[in-house]
């Protein structure tokens, strides 16, 4: 008598892009596959500079588990990354560090705001800090919390694939994209 | 072992260099006391050369800013800890805030140099002597001296936080 076979019934597989479908092939839209790929398999750089960086230690281990959503590999080269996700309070005297960080990331690129300090500099209403960091990159998904739990986290990055779902190929050489770092002062 | 007293280290200094000192007291046990900032080298001298005494550790060096003193707005404290006998004391001077120059402390002390230049960071003390006074904390842009009390906490660059909402 064999063991009664469990298998996980909540398996999600990702839709199959729209496309004319015959036998043994399938035609769609490049763009349409290039996202699906890219939506799956971001590569987050963490950027962590304090307590939410834990939280975000919590998010990638076991029991949170960001590598369900494709982001198994946490990059520490800002060259291979796709995600920049900067977790903590970034005092002025960092902003241009991770400015740096941000112009070595190719594009295609995306930045999370994680937390009240990043997003907007949280309690720290003082001097010494930056009041949000989208003061000098651009953020696409701010995440709220002080800190915020991990569930927070995998919302955004939830948040970031639908982005990087919607956003056509060519959106990055659209002269809106480009006045937008243009008003960064990024080439 | 003989234990050195607060006593002793008081009559010693009056001894050397007569009625200067100010603002005696003992808060907590520890000897705290004020002198002309220009005579600031020599009493720190004195301190760190004569055997009995032999305060040759700065633990500490900062500065405190008191508005209402006028004439003599900002202070520099000194921690001093004499490592033989375990004893502490502090060591005030008080300066002009329109001409906050004080004699550096770096010759004697090498430590006092990273202090001495976060003091010039935060309260603009300018320490004559010194051998490279620049920020070390702040960003070298900043154009201000934030810990001095005219200056609020919050950042004043912001622009997108409403002041109803943020209680300010």
């Amino acid at each position: 008598m064999s063991r009664p076979v469990q298998f996980n019934p909540k398996v999600k597989f990702q839709g199959i892009p729209e496309g004319y479908m015959g036998e043994g092939f399938m035609a769609t839209s490049f763009e349409k596959v290039v996202s699906l790929a890219r939506k799956n398999s971001i590569w987050p750089l963490p950027f962590a500079t304090s307590c939410c960086g834990i939280e975000f230690m919590a998010t990638m281990a076991s029991h949170y588990d960001l590598a369900r959503f494709g982001s198994e590999r946490v990059g520490f080269s800002p060259r291979q990354c796709d995600l920049l996700m900067v977790m903590g309070t970034i005092a002025k005297k960092m902003g241009p560090v991770v400015r740096q960080v941000y112009l070595q990331m190719a594009e295609p690129r995306w930045v999370m705001a994680v937390g009240a300090c990043a997003s907007s500099g949280g309690i720290f209403d003082t001097y010494s800090v930056l009041q949000g960091i989208d003061q000098v990159i651009p953020v696409d998904v701010y995440v709220p919390g002080c800190p915020p739990r991990p569930e927070a986290i995998i919302d955004g990055i939830l948040k970031i694939q639908d982005l990087v779902h919607a956003e056509g190929l060519r959106r990055r050489n659209s002269d809106q994209y480009k006045e937008l770092l243009a008003g960064y002062g990024i080439q | 072992m003989s234990q050195l007293t607060n006593e002793q280290i008081r009559v010693a200094l009056i001894d050397q260099f007569g009625d200067i000192f100010t603002e005696w007291s003992e808060p907590f046990g520890m000897l705290t006391f004020a002198a002309p900032k220009d005579l600031n080298l020599k009493v720190l001298q004195f301190l760190y050369d004569q055997e009995s005494l032999s305060f040759r550790f700065m633990t500490d060096l900062q500065a405190v800013h008191y508005p209402d003193r006028t004439g003599e707005e900002l202070c520099v404290v000194y921690h001093l800890h004499n490592l033989r006998d375990n004893v502490r004391i502090r060591f005030k001077v008080y300066t002009d805030i329109q001409k906050p120059d004080v004699f550096s402390a770096t010759a004697l002390f090498a430590t006092a140099n990273f202090m001495e230049r976060e003091t010039y960071d935060f309260f603009g003390v300018n320490f004559v002597g010194h051998p490279n006074l620049i920020r070390v904390l702040n960003v070298d842009e900043m154009d201000y001296f934030p810990l001095r009390k005219e200056f609020p906490l919050e950042d004043q660059t912001r622009v997108d936080k409403d002041d109803e909402m943020f209680g300010r």
